[in-house]
């Protein structure tokens, strides 16, 4: 029995303790948000956050992650207003939108580490996530726009 | 709550299909996006009830009482924004308030006609459909007020959903509860007036797609999320080769601990897709895995076993060389040979292309089983019912009529989805087992395994000067494998000479210069066929035509002394068959020439560059002669002598598609399409290595990634044409643009794409 914390509740899951998080994410408890692009960690499409960290769920076992907190693209925002998701949305990044998912949650990742992130930051911290109908030139935009968004929001509390 | 319904409409009318639809699925213990058809703005997907009775003023729409309009949408979505350019569309002729519209995906009921999505064919093709059926509503709805008010038609008109004059205002949902059936004939929607395009509203303006919001929160339900209670999970052993292996035995013994396994069957397929396949069935998609890896299976391997991307291309070589064979396409004066003879020079040349993968991001899918009705339900995405239908009905040896494919959102399709054989696995499993539900997902391995690659290709080109170094003649041979030969033979028509040929194998070659005589010849590469499928990728045809068409006039242009862009205007003449025939092709080549230009001005076309840098600049006519997206390829490219590297720095594309419908995601198209060609260019490219593919994953098998993207800039032509289409032509222009500028840059000229590091070091060292 696999226990952990996914978005917040407390979850658990009769599966075998070598069996990717990615799967029993998607095939136990339902949440599909998250997807399945190589299964090697090469493209990114699985990306959830472990403990606040980026990481590839379809090579996770789940028993790495027995009690850790888990957030998916469903858990990102209450209202999916996270501000990476209000300027995807308003720059309309996504395309077939498979990949989006990942993206969005690496992005998530690397405004926390690097509240402002160069174009050189994101190149390197988003190389990880293939995006196949290649809408990289509205995910580099859209990151800095999200960021700037948080600073001004910041400014406004501090004001 | 407005949007709930005040009660259920007992008509027969498309609604009342898809209600009971929906029903059906309840009844059986379905989740409820198990369904008929899929609202992609809405959670789930689910299609969002009808209000009061409904209105259909034609196959394409309905209107409920509280003014909402449900639009029909037959194109699959899989990232182009289809549904919503659609609607768009429609609303504006229709005079619909946007905030009514929402769409809806269908299955593959037989009356919504031929269902395909690919080509770039989707708006262009849309244009009139639903700008007729805009007219019916309208006229419908400003009659009905009409008589309403008791005064002429003439005298009202319609706006933002409601039909207004001197009398007042009145609602389309308020007409529609008062009771609303007049029908058109096909006759009469073709004489309705349609609004003059200066007039349209929402057709060129800004507008937030409907699949938008729900692609960044995890809501969009694709194919692989498609789930139905009690399936069992099936993962596929292939074979060594693509055809020809046949199954001697298989042991199983060491799988049977796996919990959750359950058997593993050798797959029997009367449609011939996927011949000596085993599928592995479990409880759990893990567990099938898991079993999976430990079944020994012993093949009769098929006969291309040995192949490689080297036997292809020699193939394809020794092919061309037989001047007999192949279909000669009809480009007016096809003799060339009088002019070839008394040519005061000649320039001639050969371009190749490896094998492309498509590589879309969700791997192929399908999940099949026969409902309660007796009907087999292929949950999936697909570009191409029409075609994968009787695909099925011969695999499952059942009547077309008896199966229903339900199309999800597609995580990518560029092609691969156009041929639905990834659907026969899933439902011959399903067939095995009874009609159970089967759900059959492959790992990247596999699905790259069993890509309809795009061909290899060998082209070769040449051109006839005469003394003043004007051009007199051209010809270009080109061989792959036709993916058309093999999926949908019925598509392809006779050449000048009498023998059939691919025309997506083709297309790009028969360009708009005016060149005099004029022989296009493309060659079928058997071997190519026998060894894999090959398929139509993102660009299809004109993806690597072009790649030897640009490439070689810049070449051509080299060698008359003159400025590439220049000798390309030259050429370029709205004249003859290059004036443009339909009406989407209106204008010809002089917008051909538009474009070229507007690229050169973006770039500064003759700016003196740093050193080892350059500009490089091409252009195509997108897909086909008769639909032509006219578009201009302008780039700069930075050369590393030393590592071979080469940096595109700016990446510029100029593009005529007539009327745009929805410029954000026309563009958004575009960049995606520029950046493909630029993968293609450089980074892409796999080959056949003992008979398969060499690459099976994203370790090896490389696409752009992020820090890979240059500055790309779009620009739109303003026309007053009607729309051709835009998901592929950016594509085409752009990796012989590119080795245009390595050629200026370092004087080396690259033939084969992708054009490697190791390729580029080794030509500048032979230079």
């Amino acid at each position: 029995m696999a226990n952990f914390i996914l978005n917040g509740k407390p979850m658990s899951a009769d599966v075998e303790a070598d069996t990717p998080l990615l799967w029993v994410i998607r095939d136990e408890l339902n949440m599909t948000g998250t997807k399945f692009g190589c299964g090697i960690g090469t493209c990114g499409a699985c990306t959830v956050h472990v403990g606040g960290r980026a990481t590839r769920s379809c090579i996770t076992p789940v028993s790495s992650v027995e009690g850790a907190e888990i957030t998916t693209i469903e858990g990102l925002s209450e209202n999916g207003d996270h501000p990476l998701q209000v300027s995807w949305q308003k720059l309309q990044v996504p395309q077939c939108g498979y990949c989006q998912s990942g993206q969005i949650m690496q992005a998530a990742a690397l405004l926390k580490d690097i509240p402002n992130p160069s174009d050189a930051d994101i190149d390197a911290v988003m190389g990880g996530n293939l995006c196949r109908c290649m809408t990289y030139v509205r995910i580099r935009s859209a990151i800095h726009e999200a960021a700037n968004a948080i600073k001004e929001n910041n400014n406004e509390q501090t004001a | 709550m407005s949007r709930l319904p005040k009660k259920l409409s007992t008509g027969i009318t498309r609604r009342g299909f898809l209600i009971s639809m929906t029903a059906a699925g309840i009844s059986f213990g379905f989740p409820r996006h198990l369904m008929a058809a899929m609202d992609p703005a809405s959670p789930d997907g689910k299609v969002l009830p009808s209000e009061g009775d409904i209105y259909e003023p034609s196959l394409w729409y309905s209107i409920d009482s509280a003014g909402k309009i449900k639009v029909n949408i037959m194109r699959s979505e899989m990232g182009q924004h289809v549904g919503t350019a659609i609607a768009r569309i429609l609303a504006d002729e229709l005079e619909a308030s946007w905030d009514d519209i929402e769409i809806i995906h269908v299955d593959s009921d037989p009356r919504w006609g031929y269902m395909v999505t690919g080509g770039s064919w989707s708006i262009s093709q849309s244009w009139p459909v639903y700008r007729q059926a805009g007219a019916a509503g309208r006229t419908a709805l400003i009659e009905a007020a009409a008589k309403k008010w008791g005064i002429s038609p003439k005298n009202c008109k319609a706006s933002k959903g409601n039909v207004v004059s001197s009398k007042g205002k009145i609602s389309y949902g308020e007409l529609v509860a008062m009771g609303l059936s007049r029908q058109f004939s096909e006759d009469e929607l073709k004489a309705l007036p349609l609004k003059p395009n200066a007039d349209l509203t929402l057709v060129g303006k800004h507008v937030t797609s409907l699949d938008i919001a729900n692609k960044t929160n995890g809501k969009t339900i694709f194919g692989i999320d498609a789930k139905v209670e009690g399936m069992v999970y099936a993962t596929p052993i292939l074979p060594p080769t693509r055809y020809g292996s046949k199954v001697v035995k298989f042991d199983d013994s060491s799988a049977k601990s796996i919990k959750g396994y359950q058997q593993t069957i050798v797959l029997d397929d009367a449609s011939g897709s996927v011949p000596g396949w085993l599928m592995v069935i479990a409880s759990h998609f893990t567990a099938a895995q898991k079993a999976a890896k430990r079944i020994n299976v012993t093949w009769d391997k098929g006969e291309t076993a040995d192949v490689s991307e080297a036997d292809i291309i020699e193939h394809g070589k020794k092919l061309l060389s037989d001047p007999d064979k192949g279909g000669i396409l009809d480009t007016g004066n096809v003799n060339t040979d009088p002019a070839f003879k008394k040519a005061s020079s000649v320039v001639s040349e050969e371009y190749i292309t490896s094998t492309v993968l498509h590589a879309q991001m969700e791997p192929l899918n399908a999940l099949v089983f026969k409902n309660p009705d007796g009907v087999w339900e292929v949950h999936s995405g697909c570009q191409w019912q029409s075609l994968t239908l009787p695909v099925l009905a011969k695999a499952l040896g059942e009547d077309e009529a008896n199966i229903v494919i339900r199309t999800y959102m597609l995580g990518g399709g560029f092609g691969r989805r156009l041929n639905g054989d990834y659907t026969i696995p899933a439902a011959l499993t399903s067939k095995a087992l009874g009609g159970k539900p089967v759900k059959m997902v492959l790992m990247r391995p596999q699905d790259m395994l069993f890509d309809s690659a795009r061909s290899a290709s060998v082209q070769q080109l040449k051109l006839a000067f005469d003394e003043n170094k004007a051009v007199t003649a051209m010809e270009h041979h080109a061989t792959a494998g036709w993916p058309t030969q093999v999926l949908a033979p019925g598509f392809m028509p006779k050449g000048v000479n009498g023998q059939v040929f691919d025309p997506f194998s083709i297309a790009g070659a028969d360009h708009w210069y005016s060149v005099g005589a004029q022989k296009v010849r493309a060659v079928s590469n058997d071997l190519a066929i026998a060894t894999f499928r090959p398929g139509w990728l993102r660009s299809v045809g004109p993806g690597w035509t072009s790649w030897a068409v640009e490439s070689f006039m810049d070449e051509a242009a080299h060698h008359a002394g003159k400025d590439p862009l220049q000798f390309r205007l030259d050429m370029l003449i709205a004249q003859g068959r290059n004036a443009g025939g339909t009406p989407v092709a209106q204008g010809g080549a002089a917008r051909q020439a538009a474009v070229l230009k507007k690229a050169a001005q973006m770039i500064g076309w003759g700016t003196p560059q740093a050193k080892d840098s350059a500009l490089g600049i091409a252009s195509t006519f997108g897909q086909e002669r008769d639909m032509p997206t006219w578009v201009s390829c302008a780039v700069q490219v930075h050369v590393d002598r030393d590592k071979g590297l080469v940096n595109v720095q700016k990446l510029y594309i100029a593009i005529d598609a007539g009327i745009i419908v929805d410029p954000n995601g026309a563009e958004a198209q575009c960049q995606g399409a520029a950046l493909w060609g630029l993968s293609m260019a450089l980074y892409e490219g796999t080959e056949l290595r003992d008979g398969q593919y060499k690459d099976s994953n994203f370790d090896t098998y490389t696409p752009l990634r992020l820090g890979q993207t240059p500055e790309v800039k779009i620009e739109f032509i303003p026309s007053k044409y009607p729309p051709s289409g835009l998901g592929e032509p950016a594509v085409t222009p752009v990796a012989p643009a590119i080795a245009n500028a390595i050629f200026k840059a370092v004087g080396v000229r690259l033939r084969k794409i992708p054009m490697k590091p190791s390729e580029l070091k080794s030509a500048l060292k032979n230079a």
